[in-house]
């Protein structure tokens, strides 16, 4: 019936605590049908043809709002966009009908050669032009608005000549695209490049903000003994995170939260009670609202 | 025999398919003769987008394979697995000197 | 200034080579040219493709053992890193590496192993097919078997080897120690195929590998049976079609 189908497209990420899925959970997932909001994917995990991964997660979006996350699009690299990954993810998008998808300011393919990981860009017009209209032609071929992702960096660029918050600003302005606020990228980023993850949350363009992150990082040190973070997504969100995701939360407003764990993958309930603590914190916003209303 | 005569007859081949069919639809679990199933392993390698071990290891090891700069001794369950070469099982384990092993930092 | 291709270009060959200075134009609010923080991404890329092929080729890890995998894993992303974004790809020519990989040299069998495994991530991420029924095949009458064709299961793969290879894979996948192998008995064909959700691994029967890639190609199975004979005197029609229908390996059938 038309109606069913009607309902998927009309199917949005509630502004409540999502899941990262990882395959260690589908079958738990499926047995135990969880309280839980809505859960996001990694897209390039999605582009076999068949096998265990589509069959799980046809089930599960069956019962659940789903948000894609691309890793491999490289939309901050000079060179063009990978024209057959970006058709492999308007399949996964057109097989899921997702509410949110979304990509990360970074760079990740030179020359043909995929350096699996977020690599980090200078901020000036030049990179901004290039990461402007990538996003220009993955939003035309997807066909939607996608979310960028504030990344985690553990260097900076000599020929940087705005700051972040500037250079995403910049391609909200140019794209209409809406901002991934990842704050335990904040966390991370503010301690490697030394300046203060409060501030930057208070100057972060909130009205564009679709998604939060959050997710635990692993201390280390730099060169000079100095504290560097690590984004490790294998831990429990840190005290300090969860004290800015309030302070993000009280810019933004209820916002579709996801709880990130891709390293050492704890059991489901663990995730479960992350979860349910970022849900806590945007009920206490939500009562908030309610109240100055 | 005529070169276009078949090695297999049709007889062969309709009575083989029947006894396959046959023997499949009365006993589906049971494993034909030679045909053992072996299982499948756990599925990891995907995508995804956290960091790996911060400043040390993997990606600055300075110790990498240059013909016969390789040290490292293979410490796995190739010892059980003999070949013709002889005590493969031996050497897998003893072939070269145990010296420097990877370094980190 | 540099340009972002000049930045980038240098970045990624020095990220991929330690022996490679810190390129010019990175920096910190600590240093010009930090090299632990640079560190940092070197780290990462070939830490997660090392671990990426730890999952795809796990027994060949536990034939060799945890740290001489790693870093033939590491000589590996050095030689051919990833050309596609999707991980699911990476390692397809890993079974050829190991083959010309010296230090492995005394392991003949180790390519062919690697070849296995990726057979299993193949058929595990290849396109779903129901597999031909037993009530379909049993409508089929028995004399006209003979111009019978098969379409095979789209994850079927084969893998021919002058090693045992899936009695390595079968005593090196489950947790209890292995069972001393003599590699020098003979060779081993597997047969890998997922018809619902698990791979299975199996071992051929002594033409078997003819019988079923002679199908692949087209052959009724009169005509593969011709092949197979031809092949290996010891070819069992009756066991190998058992096999093969009970694997679901027979996706759909037809007369030629």
């Amino acid at each position: 019936m038309s109606q069913s189908f009607d309902y998927r497209f009309s199917d949005p990420i509630p502004a409540s605590a999502g899941v990262g899925l990882k395959a260690e959970h589908f079958a738990e997932i499926i047995d135990s049908r969880p309280s839980i909001g809505w859960f996001e994917i990694h897209a390039e995990n999605y582009m076999g043809e068949g096998g265990p991964p589509h069959h799980y997660l046809t089930r599960i979006r069956d019962d659940y709002p789903l948000s894609v996350h691309g890793v491999g699009l490289s939309i901050g690299a000079n060179g063009p966009l990978d024209k057959e990954h970006l058709a492999a993810l308007k399949m996964v998008c057109e097989r899921y009908e997702p509410a949110l998808v979304s990509e990360h300011l970074a760079w990740s393919t030179h020359d043909g050669i995929y350096l699996n990981d977020l690599l980090p860009v200078p901020y000036n017009e030049e990179t901004l032009g290039y990461v402007a209209d990538h996003i220009d032609e993955v939003q035309e071929v997807l066909g939607r608005r996608i979310l960028l992702e504030n990344p985690s960096t553990y260097l900076e660029f000599e020929g940087s000549d705005m700051s972040e918050i500037e250079f995403l600003s910049g391609i909200v302005k140019r794209t209409g695209c809406g901002l991934l606020f990842d704050v335990n990228n904040v966390h991370v980023s503010a301690t490697n490049h030394g300046y203060d993850a409060a501030g930057y949350i208070d100057a972060f363009p909130a009205t564009h903000v679709g998604e939060i992150h959050l997710g635990g990082y692993s201390p280390d040190e730099g060169d000079d003994g100095e504290p560097l973070l690590i984004d490790s997504h294998g831990s429990a969100v840190s005290k300090a995170v969860w004290d800015l995701y309030t302070r993000a939360i009280g810019r933004c407003g209820p916002t579709p939260t996801l709880i990130e764990w891709d390293n050492d993958v704890p059991a489901w309930n663990m995730l479960l009670d992350e979860a349910r603590r970022a849900d806590r914190i945007i009920a206490t916003q939500t009562s908030e609202h309610a109240v100055i209303v | 025999m005529n070169k276009n005569t078949k090695t297999v007859s049709a007889l062969a081949v309709a009575s083989a398919f029947a006894a396959s069919v046959a023997l499949v639809g009365a006993t589906p679990v049971m494993a034909a003769d030679e045909m053992e199933q072996c299982y499948g392993v756990a599925k990891k390698g995907e995508n995804d987008c956290k960091a790996g071990p911060g400043t040390t290891c993997a990606g600055t090891s300075t110790v990498d394979y240059q013909g016969n700069a390789w040290k490292l001794v293979k410490k796995g369950s190739c010892a059980k697995i003999s070949t013709p070469a002889g005590a493969g099982s031996l050497s897998c384990l003893t072939s070269r000197p145990a010296g420097k092993t990877l370094q980190c930092g | 200034m540099l340009s972002l291709s000049e930045t980038q270009t240098a970045f990624a060959a020095a990220v991929l080579d330690a022996d490679r200075p810190v390129p010019a134009g990175i920096t910190s609010y600590m240093r010009a040219l930090p090299e632990k923080r640079f560190n940092v991404y070197r780290n990462n890329i070939y830490a997660s493709l090392i671990d990426v092929l730890e999952g795809r080729f796990p027994v060949v890890a536990r034939l060799v053992g945890e740290e001489f995998f790693r870093a033939t894993a590491k000589a590996y992303v050095s030689n051919q890193p990833p050309v596609s974004p999707v991980l699911m790809r990476y390692g397809a020519t890993f079974a050829a590496f190991l083959d010309g990989f010296e230090p492995v040299a005394d392991l003949p069998y180790v390519g062919d192993v690697a070849r296995l495994e990726w057979a299993w991530n193949a058929a595990y991420h290849a396109a779903d097919a129901e597999a031909v029924s037993i009530d379909e095949l049993s409508d089929v009458p028995a004399d006209q078997a003979d111009a019978l064709q098969f379409t095979l299961h789209p994850s079927l793969h084969i893998v021919c080897s002058l090693w045992p290879i899936v009695t390595i894979l079968a005593a090196n996948s489950g947790e209890e120690e292995p069972e001393p192998i003599d590699a020098s008995a003979g060779g081993e064909d597997a047969l890998v195929v997922r018809p619902a959700l698990s791979v299975e691994v199996r071992r051929l029967p002594d033409g078997g590998a003819a019988f079923i890639g002679s199908i692949a190609r087209g052959a009724t199975i009169g005509e593969a049976a011709d092949v197979a004979i031809e092949a290996s005197d010891g070819f069992d029609l009756q066991a190998n079609l058992t096999g093969l229908i009970q694997s679901g390996a027979i996706a759909a059938i037809r007369m030629s």
